[in-house]
């Protein structure tokens, strides 16, 4: 692979790959997870946080869900550092947008402006690609509708009901392909979006940030309490089901299957 | 003839500015907001030049708030004043300065300490316990020099304004349609109901 092709920035190899563009790809899978999830009224960003040290200060160790604007909610898997540029390029945008034209941007706009920045960093000279995706999610002005967008460092930015960007992606996202309902309440968007994470976050409640936003209101950080009483009920539901369908097994090995599913899923994926 | 007046209290800071827009000697709209909130304990209001003014005020709300947006906390009245004074500094030395007079009223996030900051287009700035821009000067400082204490209630403040609006009144020879008042106060920004026919009496 390596075959002078990766050195340049943004240079075609033969084959028509931009090798630093699918590099980015692979620092987002580095990433912790980040998954965003939609409901009738509510949208929900859900977020693996890396387990801190002992002398760290959680409650002034800057978050993985930034706000854009007052209405818009980012979350992002990958190089921390860069996602800091990206959201503060997409700040001053939402703020200029707000003087220029009076109305606060629109979810889709300011996705697409985020891509547009990642695009121009795939194809100009001396930079390199940004290593993260993100999950934009809010509601327009005067709109009751949910929105979710995800970008990617080529570029690229695509409307969701429900996705997951970051390690083990694919596990969680064929989870929420198997378990999303339409029409979901706000109690039952945020249940999906923290039993997603749980399937690749091992440490649980502690370990896992969740956004909520409704129309025309801030943005709601759940309190962790409430996180651990939505994970405890749903260890309890899964062991419930564990011992209905057991045949041979002792009760207790319910939550120890679960935690082999989800080490099997990160192994699939890297 | 536009009218801005500002007075601090214990726990408030009151703003208003007069309703008409006028072009010469035209009165174009008699429910013109002059004052645009920087952020949720900040209030500025603006006279001076028809353009420049509202440009000014936008560019200075917008500010203000990328700032909240980026720091997840607001600026101080304080450290938007001086902060607006170095712009209006800046622009003083352009090819085209603004003309634009401020008052810029607030209360502290943390301390809840009212304050009120007198601006004008030369870049003055100045903190004070009331103020006046433009003809209102003449009319209500000497009025708020007798009545004004550091200490006065909501109620009171209000009054004052009334005695104000009433004097202004009765001695400009334009009708500047009434004002606009706001308070600030530790739970954001507030319009307040502000009837200019109410009869005042001598306090």
């Amino acid at each position: 692979m390596a075959s002078g092709y990766d050195r340049a920035l943004s240079v075609f190899s033969p084959d028509g790959h931009v090798f630093q563009v699918e590099y980015a790809g692979e620092a987002v899978k580095r990433g912790t997870c980040a998954v965003g999830v939609k409901g009738t009224d509510v949208v929900v960003l859900g977020c693996e946080k890396r387990s801190a040290m002992k002398l760290q200060d959680t409650r002034i160790t800057p978050s993985k869900i930034g706000l854009l604007d007052t209405h818009v909610c980012l979350a992002f898997a990958g190089l921390n550092a860069d996602a800091r540029i990206l959201v503060d390029k997409a700040r001053l945008e939402a703020q200029s947008h707000r003087l220029n034209l009076e109305d606060p941007v629109t979810i889709e706009y300011i996705t697409k402006y985020v891509a547009g920045v990642q695009q121009r960093y795939t194809q100009s000279g001396g930079v390199r690609p940004f290593g993260i995706s993100t999950l934009v999610v809010g509601f327009d002005k005067g709109s009751e509708q949910p929105r979710l967008y995800q970008t990617e460092p080529s570029g690229i930015y695509s409307a969701w009901k429900a996705n997951a960007i970051g390690r083990s992606s694919k596990t969680v996202r064929e989870f929420l392909e198997r378990n999303y309902k339409e029409d979901m309440d706000r109690e039952a968007t945020v249940r999906l979006a923290i039993k997603s994470l749980l399937e690749v976050v091992q440490t649980g409640a502690k370990n896992i940030e969740i956004a909520i936003m409704a129309p025309g209101k801030p943005v709601e950080m759940l309190p962790v309490e409430d996180i651990e009483n939505y994970v405890k009920n749903i260890e309890q539901e899964k062991q419930e089901e564990a011992a209905k369908k057991k045949t041979g097994r002792t009760p207790g090995t319910g939550a120890a299957a679960i935690l082999t599913r989800g080490t099997q899923g990160e192994s699939s994926e890297q | 003839m536009e009218v801005l007046l500002g007075i601090t209290g214990k726990d408030f800071t009151l703003i208003a500015a007069s309703k008409a827009a006028m072009r010469g000697a035209t009165i174009l709209k008699v429910s013109d907001d002059k004052t645009r909130q920087l952020n949720k304990h900040t209030l500025m209001a603006f006279s001076g030049e028809a353009g420049d003014t509202v440009q000014f005020a936008e560019y200075i709300q917008a500010n203000a708030q990328l700032y909240s947006m980026r720091n997840e906390t607001d600026l101080s009245p304080s450290a938007l004043a001086n902060f607006v004074r170095g712009e209006l500094a800046s622009s003083l030395r352009s090819r085209k300065p603004y003309n634009v007079n401020l008052l810029l009223g607030g209360v502290d996030p943390i301390t809840h300490k009212p304050s009120l900051y007198w601006l004008d287009y030369l870049a003055s700035l100045a903190s004070v316990p009331y103020a006046a821009h433009g003809y209102a000067q003449y009319y209500c400082l000497s009025l708020l020099d007798k009545h004004h204490q550091p200490d006065i209630s909501l109620e009171r403040g209000m009054e004052l304004l009334r005695l104000c609006a009433d004097e202004l009144k009765r001695r400009l020879p334009i009708d500047f349609k009434g004002l606009v008042v706001k308070a600030v106060t530790k739970d954001g920004i507030e319009v307040m109901p502000f009837d200019e026919d109410e009869v005042v009496k001598g306090t």
